[in-house]
């Protein structure tokens, strides 16, 4: 039986354009935004594009921005919402048709990091390898991640200043943490991070961490440990100086 | 702009946050609010209060340590310690880049139309020297713990009054702000990538986790506490306020 009448206004367009189309939705307790526009695609708009997939908080598919602020439409109750609710694409990426966005850019810069780098003593190594809880309780948070892409959404620089080409994004910044920290991994992505990564161009405003539906802390425990890396090798001429005299003893 | 972005409508003003559940001029207006009126008023105690702020066994963190000389405002000698560490602290940047900058106001807010962005890659690239200024700011702490414990002792007598509560609970919150500082926590351990091959590390860094996790709270509680016990010794080094609270 029906509670409540919602207005959703979704938007509905294609690169071309397009404008927002309100529809009314009953609602049932427990209902979110996903079951709402999935509602809509059944009763009112069959030709109406969305991604989903598992419903569950867990595939990171349904992203979109819901009365504004990113975030993934089976995770968002539509008690949470007044009585009219507004469900847009995400605004970094490009357009493909009504809430449907091409994320495909984030596929690309992932293709850019180092992957995975053991070092020539492991690899000769025959044992399996042992690694200790605590170095797997810092590095599991970031494997975590549903690639939901919220935080590459809601990051201003994406955003805002489209600078696709200077920064890889909150996402790409603990998928090198998540490396960088491993115990068995031997790659130094300090030089990537400073480069083409552009750790530089966050400035630490946190949006992305307000948005991640896994609540992994990324500015806290990727952004800003990999900042400090960096800051290890470009900006502290104390560590500098140490480690040519260590060298030089050597 | 792509087609694609401007097919879509903007963002709607106002909303709140689903989050946060606050309404996203709430942040900010509250950044500018406190953190402008401190700035203001460190701004009036450093550079035209020629008094320093010492009133029988209490020295004010503005003051400490008190420089000889009058040439130059006594704070002026110290407040670009605390000043360096909290501008160039990870929390700060997220306080003032969003209140004053407006880089971004809010997440996913609609940002003024200026020249390119540059991150911290230009101007702002000093703050990737963070961590010295923490260098200079444990000198300053450990200086604010003998302040503290001197006020403990006045006149050959044991002596506590409000300002040695003030300065105790300011040492304290000071303590926690610094020892939770995100500089700090890579530093004592962050910086391996093996953490169990190193047990002193690792515990000191679970350690400071524990005080980084509150970061922001530590930051602008020690910020109102160093507020409070300036001004309460300010006022009784200027004789605005009676102190019958000590003998």
């Amino acid at each position: 039986m029906a509670d409540r009448t919602v207005k959703l206004s979704i938007f509905r367009g294609d690169p071309g354009g397009g404008d927002m189309v309100t529809y009314e939705v009953p609602t049932q307790e427990g209902m979110v935004v996903l079951d709402a526009v999935l509602w809509v695609q059944s009763h009112r708009a069959p030709d109406l594009a969305v991604r989903w997939n598992c419903k569950a908080a867990k595939c990171g598919s349904c992203s979109a921005e819901i009365d504004g602020f990113p975030r993934l439409m089976c995770k968002s109750p539509i008690d949470e919402y007044g009585d009219e609710i507004s469900v847009r694409p995400m605004h970094t990426f490009p357009l493909i048709r009504d809430l449907v966005t091409d994320v495909s850019w984030n596929y690309e810069v992932n293709k850019r990091i180092q992957p995975f780098t053991p070092s020539e003593a492991d690899l000769a190594d025959p044992q399996p390898w042992r690694m200790q809880q605590e170095d797997v309780d810092r590095v599991i948070e970031f494997r975590k991640c549903i690639e939901c892409f919220l935080c590459q959404d809601v990051c201003h620089v994406l955003r805002s200043h489209g600078q696709k080409d200077a920064f890889f994004g909150p996402r790409f910044m603990i998928r090198i943490a998540s490396l960088e920290m491993h115990p068995k991994d031997a790659a130094d992505r300090r030089p990537l991070l400073r480069g083409e990564a552009g750790v530089g161009m966050c400035n630490i405003t946190k949006c992305c961490t307000e948005v991640c539906p896994e609540h992994i802390h990324i500015t806290d425990n990727g952004i800003i440990p990999m900042k400090e890396r960096m800051a290890d090798l470009y900006f502290d001429p104390l560590r500098f100086v140490a480690g040519k005299l260590m060298r030089g003893r050597e | 702009m792509s087609v694609a972005q401007a097919a879509r409508p903007p963002r709607p003003a106002g909303l709140q946050n689903p989050y946060s559940r606050l309404p996203d001029w709430f942040y900010p207006a509250n950044v500018v609010f406190w953190l402008g009126l401190f700035s203001l008023y460190g701004i009036l105690v450093t550079f035209f209060d020629f008094t320093p702020a010492h009133f029988g066994p209490y020295l004010s963190p503005f003051d400490s340590p008190e420089v000889a000389g009058r040439v130059l405002p006594p704070a002026l000698w110290v407040v670009w310690v605390p000043f360096g560490f909290r501008l160039t602290c990870y929390y700060y940047r997220k306080a003032y880049f969003r209140g004053f900058l407006w880089h971004p106001r809010s997440c996913a807010a609609t940002e003024p139309a200026r020249g390119t962005y540059w991150g911290e890659t230009r101007f702002w690239i000093f703050n990737n020297l963070h961590r010295f200024a923490m260098y200079v700011t444990v000198v300053q702490l450990a200086i604010l713990w003998l302040d503290m414990v001197n006020s403990f002792w006045y006149r050959g007598h044991i002596h506590f009054g409000l300002g040695t509560a003030l300065m105790l609970v300011n040492v304290v919150c000071l303590s926690a702000y610094t020892f939770g500082c995100h500089a700090f926590r890579h530093l004592v351990g962050g910086n391996r990538d093996c953490l169990s091959c190193y047990r002193l590390q690792y515990r000191l860094w679970k350690g400071v986790t524990v005080l980084n996790v509150n970061h922001t709270i530590w930051a602008w509680v020690s910020m109102f506490t160093v507020w409070a016990t300036d001004l309460y010794i300010r006022l009784l080094s200027h004789g605005l306020i009676p102190h019958g609270l000590w003998s």
